[in-house]
């Protein structure tokens, strides 16, 4: 098999970054080309942010609306932190991929359409009338670009005497060798991906590489483009650079954690999107000392957790909002215990079963009061994919100075989603320090619930001579852990438990700011909206308004700083995609009146929103400094 | 080395226990506190992890490592402790309410993976704790807090439950028959794999009596068969009945009138449950209820060994993980300033 791209005899256009948006059936193997096109575009130096977006159904009904999956990349030459707003270019292989993402093509953008998926048996299942790419206004506002994919992919690949079927599925490689002439991407990342995917199906790897090429073929041939895009690199810090998606993050995050504190890794969980990538790739790494367990429930799930934690192991669990509520009670009693494991929720849309494969930010308050009793938990939230691995060895570090559960609270955007990401050296990052009391001998009493500094408890672990001592969930007596129903008691353990978590914003770094410490607007955001406000701020910035911005990684406790900060500015807005419960927590604890703007749609912030959004309050207090 | 010697005082904690008096729990207490110096585990090494309920507060009790934890789930916690922690011997112990109604799935699960945890389920056939409601082993038209008109519910047989899951090992035994509750915690102790012991417990305060025609010892030996492995089955104050199969059915004859080659045989190793489970369905006042081990099945590989063999396999097949050579893994690309 030869691995080279050849080179284009048209004209290049070099800009800046390309947001181009990939979309047809579940099937059709949007997510691959999607994936694919990121990884090139990432090697190629270029800095990346993608969305993947696909239906809660493995196979929705073929064809109709309900069914289209889609993956959005922006590729540029500059730092970016979002896949972008509105589309460059949109790729559609169905009318109904057509109709529910025509919308946020900007006009003038490139609409390539495989012809051959717009017939009247596919517009019936759409739900159109006719062929909504003869509408006038598509003609008007886009250049559409019509291809018989389906057709040439069939004569491509007719050499391999493939059934029809089986030809039709490699029509996503013809598609992906049309955009990548577009948009001047080599092919050899994904012709090595072909050979390793389907290296043992001699015939099925050739005829992908065939209908690969025959699309890069067809654009370097067909008078519809004229000329190719090209995006150069980014300037990114310098090192070592791969793609990486969140929840791959939060695996190798953890994995690293374990390393750093010389402890294997007990992972159990119930499969619910978005956090089962999570266990799909930890169980990968059995030779890194990690143990999954697949539990019957999610409160298996975390007793597991829980038990392997009593036993000194690196313990973590993760689901997503309604298995976190199902746990609800043994987090309780992981507060009770005094332990340290993490526990994982990869936000989705809720209430109940909600909108699984959609983001949403709307568990915050789950997370700081979602169970019984007085039982805080500290939460850490990554701003973006990368960040997914920092924060899990944050969590597992303060989980273990700490003795206390730690939520790490990620969401389906920033799990799904990728960025290249700087490789860390193993030997730079910080230990982690674990240790367990050794035997003891005589008759001196141990003293389970005796505090450090930290006010954390000594991990004693079973196995120990001389420690043995029972932990449970009734009221624990001060110091010998005994069960306690005194008042004064509880009232003290309360006070205790609480002052522990809150004591961690002593070691945790101040709140930092983008732009000044003070002014008119602070914008203040978490967890995976950071990107999209990260830009927006940028953008009002550099129109000339007084915004800065803090993005929250540390959200329980929040970083020592965080009140005065909020004071210095006199307008502080809160994007978030929930109804307003950093908002809640922010006015509560600071007595801000902070300002929401918030969305609740399943889908991220565009910058484009935010950007009005916060110019509304800028211009208000320019034109009342003005009058 | 010389180890101590331990003794059942050895094993007590300093806490005061807390059951009501003549609760069948203290029995069972004594009994766990008698059988363990026999098994040579030093106290350390010994984990007690219960749920929820009356029975659940045992691990306070003990002068072992413990946890109390939450309602049905003891199974779950005792996996995740099992699995990481296969040196430690650990004990989950429950009640009917905590295991079958809550912790039902848990109990199922734990079972049929052959986690090597002994689980001995306290059946007083009510809700204690709460005070006096019907539990799903409580009889059909019980009378209860709950069930003025009498429970409509049908009973569910542990025992059934246990074997329906294919469990390895599964006993039953009284805790007034002192005896044979220390011989048959002492053969789920020695049991490779889920061990199930089913405790006949009576709660004096809520639901005295319940289970007296096979607790008390005078109805015991027409209410109750002992099961030995490889002994025919004989019961009967004077020995005189005996249990036989006649097709798929097992019924009573009195052992004067038949040969003694009719009489069915125990055996609790047979891998196949189905005439364990017909002997797990004997009911009084219909058939004598049977105590003893039902079930006992060795050679089944149990979760916590395959769990840690399948790490110590990957380790010898691909070499302990380099996190260095993960993150290069796949495509990278270096960015030089």
């Amino acid at each position: 098999m030869t691995t080279s791209t050849p080179t284009t005899n048209k004209k290049i256009e070099s800009v800046s970054g390309i947001t181009v948006r990939l979309c047809g059936d579940s099937g059709d193997g949007m997510q691959l080309l999607g994936t694919q096109l990121t990884n090139t575009s990432a090697l190629a130096g270029n800095d990346v942010a993608t969305f993947p977006d696909f239906p809660a159904e493995i196979r929705a009904p073929r064809g109709t609306r309900a069914g289209v999956s889609g993956f959005q990349v922006q590729f540029a030459s500059e730092e970016i932190f979002t896949p972008g707003d509105t589309l460059d270019a949109l790729v559609v292989m169905n009318p109904a991929a057509m109709v529910t993402n025509i919308g946020d093509l900007r006009k003038g953008g490139i609409l390539i359409a495989n012809e051959d998926g717009f017939n009247d048996k596919e517009y019936k299942l759409a739900k159109v009338e006719s062929n909504p790419l003869e509408a006038d206004v598509i003609q008007q506002d886009y250049r559409l670009v019509k291809v018989a994919m389906t057709k040439l992919t069939r004569e491509a690949v007719s050499d391999f005497g493939l059934s029809t079927k089986i030809a039709d599925r490699c029509k996503n490689f013809f598609a992906m060798g049309l955009v990548y002439w577009l948009f001047g991407r080599s092919l050899d990342p994904t012709l090595r991906f072909i050979e390793a995917k389907f290296g043992k199906k001699p015939d099925i790897a050739a005829a992908n590489v065939a209908a690969l090429r025959a699309g890069w073929a067809y654009g370097e041939t067909t008078e519809e483009f004229s000329e190719s895009y090209q995006v150069e690199a980014a300037e990114l810090t310098p090192g070592t650079y791969r793609n990486i998606m969140g929840n791959q993050a939060i695996a190798w995050g953890l994995i690293a954690a374990s390393k750093l504190s010389g402890k294997e890794m007990f992972y159990g969980t119930y499969p619910i999107t978005p956090a089962s990538d999570i266990l799909h790739e930890l169980t990968k790494f059995k030779n890194f000392g990690v143990r999954t367990f697949q539990a019957e429930d999610e409160i298996a799930a975390i007793g597991a957790t829980i038990g392997a934690a009593f036993g000194g192991t690196m313990a973590v669990t993760a689901s997503s909002g309604p298995g976190i509520a199902l746990k609800g009670e043994a987090m309780g009693l992981g507060v009770m215990l005094e332990l340290p494991m993490i526990v994982i929720n990869v936000q989705r849309g809720g209430p109940s079963t909600g909108l699984p494969t959609k983001t949403e930010q709307s568990d915050l308050l789950q997370g700081m009061f979602g169970r019984n009793g007085e039982a805080p938990m500290p939460i850490l939230a990554p701003r973006s994919p990368g960040d997914c691995f920092e924060m899990a060895v944050e969590a597992w570090r303060i989980a273990t100075e700490c003795m206390v559960p730690v939520m790490l609270l990620s969401d389906g955007y920033i799990a799904n989603g990728s960025e290249p990401w700087k490789i860390p050296d193993m030997d730079e990052l910080p230990k982690i320090q674990c240790s367990h009391p050794g035997e003891q001998e005589g008759d001196e009493p141990f003293l389970p619930y005796a505090r450090n500094e930290n006010l954390a408890r000594p991990w004693a672990i079973p196995g120990t001579a001389g420690l043995m001592h029972r932990v449970g969930g009734l009221e624990k007596e001060d110091g010998t852990g005994n069960v306690s129903y005194d008042p004064a008691n509880h009232q003290h353990m309360c006070d205790t438990r609480a002052a522990k978590v809150a004591k961690i914003a002593e070691r945790i770094p101040e709140q930092d700011v983008f732009g000044e410490t003070s002014g008119d607007v602070l914008v203040v955001s978490w967890g995976g909206t950071y990107g999209a406000c990260h830009t927006a701020v940028n953008r009002c910035r550099q129109a000339g308004h007084s915004v800065s911005h803090a993005h929250i990684r540390y959200i329980n406790p929040l970083p020592r700083n965080i009140g005065e900060l909020l004071k210095s500015f006199k307008t502080v807005l809160v994007p978030e995609l929930n109804a307003g419960q950093l908002r809640m927590l922010l006015r509560a604890e600071y007595l801000v009146d902070c300002i929401g703007i918030n969305k609740i749609q399943g889908k991220p912030f565009a910058v484009s929103e935010l950007v009005e959004a916060i110019s509304q309050h800028t211009s208000t207090q320019q034109q009342s400094k003005a009058g | 080395m010389n180890l101590p010697v331990l003794k059942a005082a050895d094993f007590a904690s300093d806490q005061d226990v807390r059951w009501c008096p003549g609760c069948g729990d203290y029995s069972i207490l004594a009994q766990m506190k008698k059988v363990l110096p026999d098994l040579g585990v030093p106290r350390e090494k010994i984990v007690f992890v219960s749920g929820i309920g009356c029975s659940s507060r045992f691990p306070y009790y003990m002068n072992t490592y413990g946890m109390h934890s939450i309602h049905g789930r003891a199974p779950t916690f005792a996996t995740g402790l099992k699995s990481t922690r296969p040196d430690l011997m650990v004990w989950v112990i429950t009640g009917d309410g905590d295991a079958l109604s809550i912790g039902g799935n848990h109990f199922i699960h734990c079972l049929r993976r052959n986690l090597d945890v002994n689980i001995v389920l306290f059946n007083n056939r009510i809700y204690g704790l709460t005070k006096g409601q019907y539990s799903p082993t409580s009889a059909e038209g019980q009378i209860t807090k709950s069930t003025p008109m009498g429970a409509i519910d049908h009973p569910l047989s542990p025992l059934s439950v246990a074997l329906a899951a294919e469990a390895t090992f599964v006993a039953r035994s009284i805790d007034a028959h002192v005896q044979h509750l220390g011989k048959t915690l002492k053969a789920a102790a020695e049991h490779k794999g889920t061990s199930l012991v089913e405790v006949y417990q009576n709660c004096n305060v809520f639901n005295d009596g319940a289970m007296a025609y096979a607790q008390e010892r005078k109805q015991r030996a027409d209410n109750v068969i002992e099961l030995e492995h490889g002994k025919p089955l004989i019961f009967g104050a004077d020995n005189d009945k005996g249990i036989r199969l006649v097709g798929s059915h097992l019924e009573v004859v009195n052992t004067a009138d038949v040969p003694a080659d009719d009489l069915l045989i125990h055996d609790a190793h047979d891998p196949n449950p189905s005439i364990q489970m017909m002997l797990a369905r004997m009911r009084y006042p219909e058939m004598p209820e049977p105590i003893g081990v039902l079930r006992s099945v060795s050679g089944i590989p149990t979760y916590n060994d395959q769990i840690n063999e399948q790490v110590t396999q990957a380790k010898a097949a691909r070499g302990e993980g380099d996190l260095a050579a993960l993150f290069r893994s796949g495509d990278t690309w270096e960015v030089t300033a």
